[in-house]
C-alpha cells in the first residue's frame, strides 16, 4: 500500500484527474445554471420539475439521454477525423486545468511557464473545432469551423497582450507567483493596482477570451440563425455532449485565468481573514462561477456581431488599446523604479 | 504569376433553417461570405387555397380558409375577406361591427409586428427581446380567447358581421393591456432597438431606395421604411378607418439610410405605438347595436366582380371575388403581400454577406402560409 502511493506516476495521475472531478459536476452546474439565468431573464421559470427543487436533476437526466443516444456518423464524413475532433477539444481545454492554481497548495502542474502553457494549450481548441467542421462534411459546419478558427486565432493576440501587462508588473509567468503577489485586501489585486493600467487589460482580456469560447457577441461559429449550429451541426449524441462539455469547461478555464491575473486567485478579499487552503478553493470557485454568471448575463442581453465586425473589433480596437497599454506599463515601470 | 481563383459555392438556405421563417429555400450563390445571388424557392406550403375557395357551397366557408393564409394576422385577412365579398352583396354593416373589426385587426396588427420583430431579435443573436415579444403577445391571444374562442386561427369576423359580440369585461381587459404594452414597447427599444451591436447589424444593410420597392410591388411596412408614406387606412380608408387619428411612421435618415433593414425594424415598432391609439379610440366611441343583423341568410351575389384592398400587418393584402350569380364563389384570387414583398428579396441583397442575408430576410417578415397560399 505504502509502495502504491510513493509510485510517482500514480501519484501525477491521480493529481490529473482532479480537474476533472471539478469540471464534470462543474459543467452539469453550469448549463443548469444558464438555464435558470436565461429563463429568470426572459419571464420564464426553465425547468422546473425533474429531480424536485427547482429542476436540479435536468441536466443529469439530458446527460443520461445524450449517453443512450444512437452514434450516427453520417456515410460522407471522415469517419476517423469526425470521431476525433470532439477528444481534441475536450483535450485543449482540459489541459489547461493543469496549470490553474485552485488553491495554495493545490496546482496541477507548477510550471514556471503556467500562464504561456495555458494559452498555448487552449488553442489546441481550435485544432479540433476545424477538424470536426471539415470532417463533416456539411457546407454549414465547414463555414462554421472556418469563422471559428478565424475568431479564435485573431483573439488570440489582444488576450494574451493583455496577459502580458500582468507578467510585465510581475516579472513572472508562473500563475501560483501571480496569485501569491496579490496577498492582502482586494484593493491588492491587479485589477485595482496601477488603475487603470491594470484594469484596461483585464477588459481587453474579458473581452476577447468571450470570443475565444464562441459566446454572445461572439457566438458567430454557432450562430444559429445563420450556421444552423456550426461545426457540430452534424454531431449528436455524446460527441455532441463532448464540445458542449468542452465549451463550459473552457468558459471556466477563460475565468479562472482571469481572476487568477486580476481578482488575486484563491486569495480572500478581506486580507488574512477567512483565507486558508480550503477557503481559498472556496474564494477561486466563488470568483470563477462570478465570471461565468457575467458571460451567461451577456449571453441573454446582446445580439450577436457579424464576421467582419468582429475582426474590426479584435484588430482595430481592442489590438492598438493593448499595444499602448503595455507601453504606458511599461513606462510605469521604468520611472517607478 | 497566375491570378488566383477562387470558385463560388452554391448553399441551400433551408426548406430546414432555423431563419427562413417557415419553409423557404433559398439558393445562395456565395463568393466566400459575400451573397453573389439568391433565388428564392417557395411551394412548399401550397395548399392550393384559391381552388379550394371555388369548391365551398357558401361564401362564409372560405372564411377558415382565409385564416390559415396569414396565419398571424387571421382577423385582417378574415376583414379584407369579408370587405370583399360585402362589396358585391352591396351591404353596409352596422357601426359596431366596424368599431369592433378595427379593434380586432389592430390588435392583430400588434401580434403579427411582435412576432416579426421577437423572431428579427432571433435572426440577429439576441434571444431575449424574442420572448418578452411573445409575453406581450400572449396577452392580445388571450384577449382573441374570451372573445370567439380561437388563439390563432379566429374564423371571428363574417360577411356582414361578426360570429360573437364582444364578450363582457372585454373593453376593461384591452384597457389594462394597452396599460401593460406601452411601457414594454419602451423596454423593448432599450433593450433591442437602440443596442449599438442590434444597430451595427442592421443600419445600412439591405438598401431598398422608394422607386425600386414601388417597381416590385412591395407594400406595407417595407414601402413606409423607404421613404413612401402609403397606408390604406389613410389613403383609401375601409372599415370607417377615416374616422381614427393616427399617425403613418416612415423610414428616416435617424440611425441608418431610409429604406435599410433597421428602418423596417423601427417602422413596426412604431406601428404598434399607432395601432394601440386607434384601439384606445375605437375602445372610447365603440357604439352599441347588434352585430349579426346585418348577416345575410343566403349569401347570392349577383353577377359581378370586386376587389377590396386593406392594409395588412405585411402590406396590402387583396381578394378579387368574381361572383358567377350561385351560392358559391367562382373565383377568389388574393394578393398576398409577402409574395410581393419576397420577391424584391435578390435585388436587395446583392453583396450583402451570409449574415446580412439572414438580417434582410428577417426585416421583410414573411409568413410562407402567405406567400403560398
Amino acid at each position: 500500500m505504502q509502495s502504491i502511493l510513493e509510485n510517482p506516476y500514480l501519484i501525477a495521475v491521480l493529481v490529473a484527474l482532479v480537474p476533472l472531478v471539478w469540471i464534470l459536476p462543474y459543467a452539469l452546474f453550469a448549463i443548469w445554471l444558464e438555464r435558470k439565468v436565461s429563463a429568470h431573464m426572459q419571464d420564464r421559470l426553465g425547468p422546473m420539475r425533474t429531480g424536485g427543487w427547482h429542476g436540479w436533476a435536468q441536466t443529469i437526466a439530458d446527460m443520461i439521454k445524450l449517453l443512450l443516444k444512437e452514434d450516427i456518423i453520417p456515410s460522407k464524413s471522415e469517419k476517423w477525423l469526425f470521431i476525433l475532433a470532439p477528444y481534441i477539444v475536450f483535450a485543449g481545454s482540459y489541459a489547461a486545468y493543469a496549470a490553474i492554481p485552485f488553491t495554495s497548495v493545490y496546482i496541477g502542474s507548477n510550471i514556471n511557464v503556467g500562464v504561456f502553457y495555458v494559452v498555448a494549450v487552449s488553442s489546441l481548441v481550435v485544432v479540433g473545432i476545424l477538424i470536426g467542421g471539415w470532417a463533416s462534411n456539411n457546407k454549414w459546419s465547414l463555414l462554421g469551423a472556418m469563422r471559428s478558427a478565424a475568431q479564435i486565432v485573431s483573439y488570440e493576440i489582444p488576450s494574451t497582450l493583455a496577459i502580458l501587462t500582468v507578467v510585465m508588473v510581475v516579472g513572472t509567468l508562473n500563475l501560483q507567483e501571480i496569485v501569491k503577489s496579490q496577498e492582502g485586501w482586494f484593493w491588492n489585486w491587479f485589477v485595482f493596482q496601477k488603475f487603470p493600467f491594470l484594469f484596461i487589460p483585464f477588459l481587453i482580456y474579458f473581452i476577447a477570451s468571450l470570443a475565444e469560447v464562441n459566446r454572445t457577441p461572439f457566438d458567430i461559429p454557432e450562430a444559429e440563425s445563420e450556421l444552423v449550429a456550426g461545426y457540430h451541426t452534424e454531431y449528436s449524441g455524446m460527441r455532441f455532449a463532448m464540445f458542449f462539455l468542452a465549451e463550459y469547461a473552457n468558459m471556466f478555464a477563460v475565468s479562472a485565468v482571469a481572476v487568477s491575473l486580476f481578482f488575486g486567485g484563491w486569495q480572500s478579499p478581506f486580507g488574512t481573514a477567512l483565507s486558508g487552503p480550503a477557503w481559498g478553493v472556496f474564494w477561486f470557485l466563488s470568483k470563477g462561477l462570478f465570471f461565468i454568471f457575467v458571460q451567461m448575463w451577456l449571453r441573454w442581453t446582446l445580439p450577436r456581431l457579424r464576421v467582419d465586425q468582429l475582426m474590426y473589433t479584435s484588430w482595430k480596437v481592442l489590438m492598438p488599446f493593448a499595444f499602448a497599454n503595455i507601453v504606458f506599463i511599461g513606462l510605469w515601470m521604468m520611472f517607478s523604479h | 504569376m497566375a491570378e488566383f481563383r477562387t470558385e463560388e459555392m452554391v448553399l441551400n438556405m433551408g426548406p430546414q433553417h432555423p431563419s427562413t421563417h417557415g419553409v423557404l429555400r433559398l439558393e445562395v450563390v456565395l463568393d466566400g461570405e459575400i451573397v453573389v445571388n439568391v433565388v428564392p424557392h417557395i411551394g412548399y406550403l401550397h395548399r392550393c387555397f384559391e381552388k379550394h375557395a371555388e369548391a365551398m357551397t357558401n361564401y362564409q366557408q372560405v372564411i377558415p380558409y382565409v385564416d390559415r393564409m396569414d396565419y398571424v394576422t387571421s382577423m385582417n385577412n378574415d376583414l379584407a375577406y369579408a370587405l370583399a365579398v360585402e362589396k358585391l352583396l352591396g351591404i353596409q354593416v352596422p357601426e359596431r361591427v366596424s368599431y369592433i373589426r378595427v379593434i380586432m385587426a389592430e390588435l392583430n396588427r400588434i401580434a403579427s409586428h411582435l412576432i416579426a420583430i421577437g423572431t428579427y431579435g432571433l435572426d440577429i443573436g439576441a434571444f431575449t427581446p424574442f420572448l418578452f415579444c411573445f409575453r406581450d403577445r400572449e396577452l392580445i391571444l388571450d384577449l382573441f380567447e374570451m372573445t370567439c374562442g380561437a388563439r390563432l386561427l379566429y374564423n371571428y369576423i363574417w360577411v356582414g358581421g361578426l360570429s360573437h359580440d364582444l364578450p363582457d369585461g372585454f373593453v376593461e381587459k384591452a384597457r389594462a393591456f394597452i396599460k401593460t404594452f406601452r411601457p414594454n414597447i419602451k423596454e423593448l427599444n432599450d433593450l433591442l432597438s437602440y443596442n449599438k451591436i442590434f444597430i451595427d447589424r442592421t443600419a445600412n444593410i439591405g438598401v431598398l431606395p422608394a422607386d425600386v420597392a414601388i417597381n416590385y410591388g412591395v407594400t406595407g411596412p417595407m414601402l413606409r421604411a423607404s421613404g413612401v408614406r402609403w397606408d390604406l387606412r389613410k389613403n383609401d380608408p375601409y372599415s370607417l378607418y377615416e374616422r381614427f387619428d393616427f399617425e403613418i411612421p416612415v423610414g428616416t435618415n435617424d440611425i441608418g439610410v431610409v429604406g435599410d433593414s433597421w428602418n423596417r425594424y423601427m417602422v413596426r415598432v412604431r406601428e404598434m405605438e399607432q395601432s394601440l391609439n386607434i384601439i384606445e379610440q375605437a375602445l372610447d366611441n365603440l357604439p352599441s347595436g347588434d352585430v349579426k343583423s346585418a348577416i345575410p341568410k343566403r349569401i347570392r351575389p349577383p353577377v359581378g366582380e370586386a376587389y377590396v384592398r386593406s392594409e395588412s400587418p405585411k402590406g396590402e393584402l387583396g381578394f378579387y371575388v368574381i361572383s358567377d350569380g350561385s351560392g358559391s364563389p367562382f373565383r377568389v384570387k388574393a394578393r398576398s403581400p409577402s409574395f410581393c414583398n419576397l420577391s424584391v428579396l435578390p435585388e436587395i441583397s446583392r453583396g450583402a454577406m451570409v449574415a446580412d442575408l439572414v438580417a434582410i430576410l428577417g426585416s421583410i417578415d414573411i409568413v410562407l402560409g402567405e406567400v403560398d397560399r
